[in-house]
């Protein structure tokens, strides 16, 4: 974890994309070492949102740009991005810190000072002590903190979160949150996350985008969004009216 | 008492009907050698001890060339799930399982036997004939049929890695050494001791191949032995220490196998791909598509020479040939019928086996009913063959008993199938109508012609096609028993082939091809639309 890297600026411009029948229009950004949680019901594109800007799916047309280069058509690995999903972070036959050091060397080709950063990773995210142990027997919670472990020796500006904390009960689900708030303090990386919980978002203290049939239809700071004044298609997927 | 009730009783008489078979063939075999001790002691001698070897050093050959170069093969296809024709090459590797022994090998020799494509090649430039008589042509045909089974199975496998992996390994930057080494070999491992299983006990056992491809005693194995001492040498000695090799063997085999577990197809389909996200460097691409077009050349070629020599016999004469048309009726009848008792004896043992589990009283009869089908795998037909054969020429002249010992060797060796097919059905339709047909009193042959055959109606059709298909290409119980009275298709042409009458037995291997791959065809279409359902 050496360099601190300060977070890149993450735009979507007039990005469109289809997917079957569904037509995908983003415009956004996100500033630099902020954090954007983004909600909306099923289907309305969070996930695929979260994809075009990791490079798994190309959009037909706009630009993405992070950091202000334009990222739209280059490989996965190569874009400043690491993104944690729901389940199958990790490689089940695998130990914690060979999961993690695949983050450092995908071919596992490890220098002594790699060595060093993938144990103060597991260290950071208080795995200490269960290096050796597959990922099934690990806890759900520990699974997604070798999964940011690995985030975090990648050192990428910007961390995608796709729905990563959603198998987990309301107290782990929180402590993960602090946990990602800690990391975001000191690294100061730009964070996405995908979420089913309005709550997240003010846990995070975070800007809020709200897709529906793929596109942002409203935007903001999570607690001006989420308070009375709210928009009204907010309230509706909140249940707060009906 | 379970044996009051109808179905019990007819899973009874099925396992009944395996026990005789197998047992009255074991008996016979330990008869004899108890009864001439000396001849069969003296029948355990280099040569069987020769053959024993060759029969395990071919297989082990097989096997590895097979999953050897399945392994590569299977990552490319993996590796390019969008290019043209690639549905059509996992179709054509669905293929050579479906093809009687007889017919490929027909097709292997159109290309690498004497008179063969290579040859014509090879002549052409100069350079001298190949001879694949021997371990070359035994391992050629091995690997045609098993190198698409086992990349079919692999890609099962590699099908069911989680879709994120590949997201990951994009993310990561992983390369194609690290691709295999941290993604595709753990999923592949898994399945592989299981596919390398069942290709050695098919290479073990593997009877037609063997006895057209192999050179004379050196390249021969024990099931050929087998045949051959029964046949020409009419030595019973050995022919009962070969058989009890060959079931020793097996046996070995088999219960080494159950440590490994069965592979399974699951997750494997045409239709759902899997999505990559790395990008390949052009040499890796250009090495996965040639990967594939030699795997597919491998594959199509002798199928395609197999089609093309067929077609250039002289359909008419064939066909003014009464031994042709008899022979067709034959194969037909003897197929039709050991269908038909495969389909109604496994109709029992599943029938039965749900019944009896439902009552919850007789476990281990139950266990019995589960697993009586796939016990008859254990002992090679060849091996119910020649004990019957050495058992029943005591009291008359064995030929005479080729149609029934036909018949019931190519059921019994159908039933697991058959029972895998429809046991399925069965057991559903019985759990979602019981308590409903009890209550309604829908019941006896009410509920058989209301209930039950309606859904039952086609998995008992694919069954039945797949039991005759697997008959019609038979060639290990009657080319033992068979005669000049009993003729069947594959019989015939192996007359044909070993009269060097090359043209006709083309035909004939194309007629049997055609007949059996329609039954295969068939039976796969109708168990699609089972699945759809």
């Amino acid at each position: 974890m050496s360099g601190r890297r300060k977070g890149a600026e993450v735009a979507l411009k007039d990005v469109r994309f289809n997917y079957g029948e569904m037509r995908m229009h983003f415009d956004l950004t996100v500033p630099p070492a902020r954090i954007a949680a983004i909600i909306g019901p099923s289907g309305s594109g969070k996930s695929t949102l979260l994809n075009l800007i990791a490079g798994f799916e190309t959009p037909q047309s706009g630009e993405i740009l992070i950091n202000g280069v334009d990222v739209t058509r280059i490989a996965p690995e190569e874009r400043p991005v690491s993104m944690v999903f729901q389940d199958n972070n990790l490689f089940a036959h695998l130990d914690v810190e060979t999961n993690v050091a695949l983050g450092r060397s995908p071919k596992l080709k490890l220098t002594d000072a790699d060595r060093a950063a993938v144990n103060s990773a597991i260290a950071r995210v208080g795995l200490t002590g269960k290096e050796k142990r597959k990922p099934e027997a690990l806890s759900g919670g520990e699974r997604q903190r070798v999964a940011i472990a690995r985030a975090l020796v990648r050192n990428r500006p910007v961390l995608l979160l796709d729905e990563a904390f959603a198998s987990l009960g309301p107290a782990l689900r929180n402590q993960m949150l602090d946990l990602v708030k800690a990391l975001h303090q000191e690294m100061s990386m730009t964070i996405l996350m995908v979420t089913h919980h309005p709550e997240d978002a003010l846990h995070l203290d975070a800007m809020l985008f709200f897709l529906e049939n793929g596109a942002v239809t409203a935007r903001g700071p999570a607690r001006k969004l989420l308070s009375d004044t709210g928009p009204a298609a907010l309230k509706r997927y909140m249940g707060t009216v009906t | 008492m379970p044996l009051a009730h109808p179905k019990p009783l007819a899973g009874a008489l099925a396992l009944a009907f395996l026990a005789l078979l197998a047992g009255g063939a074991l008996f016979s075999l330990a008869f004899e050698a108890s009864r001439e001790t000396g001849d069969t002691l003296a029948a355990f001698n280099p040569y069987l001890w020769r053959v024993a070897r060759f029969t395990l050093w071919q297989a082990l050959l097989s096997t590895a060339l097979s999953v050897g170069l399945a392994i590569p093969v299977a990552r490319a296809l993996h590796a390019h799930q969008h290019f043209m024709g690639r549905a059509f090459v996992l179709r054509l590797f669905a293929l050579p399982l479906a093809l009687p022994a007889l017919v490929a090998v027909f097709g292997i020799t159109s290309i690498y036997g004497r008179a063969g494509l290579i040859a014509h090649i090879s002549q052409y430039f100069g350079y001298g004939l190949p001879d694949i008589y021997g371990l070359t042509g035994i391992l050629l045909a091995h690997v045609f049929f098993n190198l698409p089974l086992a990349v079919r199975l692999l890609l099962a496998g590699l099908d069911s890695i989680p879709a994120d992996y590949w997201k990951l390994s994009a993310q990561l930057g992983m390369g194609n050494g690290a691709r295999f080494r941290l993604i595709e070999w753990p999923a592949m491992a898994r399945n592989l001791p299981g596919i390398m299983g069942l290709i050695f006990m098919l290479c073990v056992t593997s009877f037609t191949i063997v006895l057209t491809l192999g050179g004379g005693p050196r390249a021969t194995t024990l099931e050929v032995a087998v045949y051959q001492s029964l046949h020409f040498d009419f030595d019973i000695g050995q022919a009962v220490a070969l058989t009890l090799t060959q079931l020793a063997l097996t046996l070995a085999i088999l219960s080494a196998f159950r440590l490994t577990g069965r592979p399974t197809e699951e997750g494997f389909s045409l239709a759902v791909t899997t999505r990559r996200y790395e990008k390949l460097r052009v040499g890796e691409k250009l090495a996965d598509l040639t990967l594939i077009l030699l795997a597919f050349l491998f594959v199509a070629l002798p199928i395609a020479g197999m089609v093309v020599s067929g077609l250039s016999a002289d359909f008419a004469r064939l066909f003014s040939d009464r031994s042709v048309w008899r022979a067709i009726a034959t194969s037909l009848a003897l197929g039709g019928a050991a269908a038909l008792l495969s389909v109604i004896l496994s109709l029992a043992l599943v029938a039965a086996r749900q019944a009896v589990a439902a009552a919850k009283k007789h476990p281990l009869f139950e266990r019995a009913l589960d697993t009586g089908a796939s016990l008859i795998l254990v002992v090679p037909p060849i091996v119910i063959g020649a004990g019957w054969f050495i058992w029943l020429r005591h009291f008359a002249d064995p030929f005479v008993f080729a149609a029934p010992m036909v018949i019931t060797v190519n059921a019994a060796m159908a039933m697991p199938f058959a029972v895998r097919l429809l046991r399925p059905v069965w057991d559903t339709t019985s759990a979602r109508h019981d308590r409903l047909c009890a209550q309604l009193g829908i019941s006896g042959w009410t509920r058989l012609a209301l209930i039950r055959w309606p859904v039952l109606r086609r998995p008992l059709g694919v069954a039945f096609a797949f039991a005759m298909a697997l008959s019609l290409g038979d060639l290990g119980t009657i080319a033992l028993f068979g005669s000049e009275d009993v003729q069947t298709l594959p019989y015939l042409l192996l007359q044909r082939m070993s009269s060097y009458r090359t043209l006709d037995a083309a035909g004939l291997a194309l007629i049997l091809g055609v007949l059996s791959l329609g039954l295969m065809i068939l039976a796969d279409r109708g168990s699609r639309k089972e699945s759809m359902q």
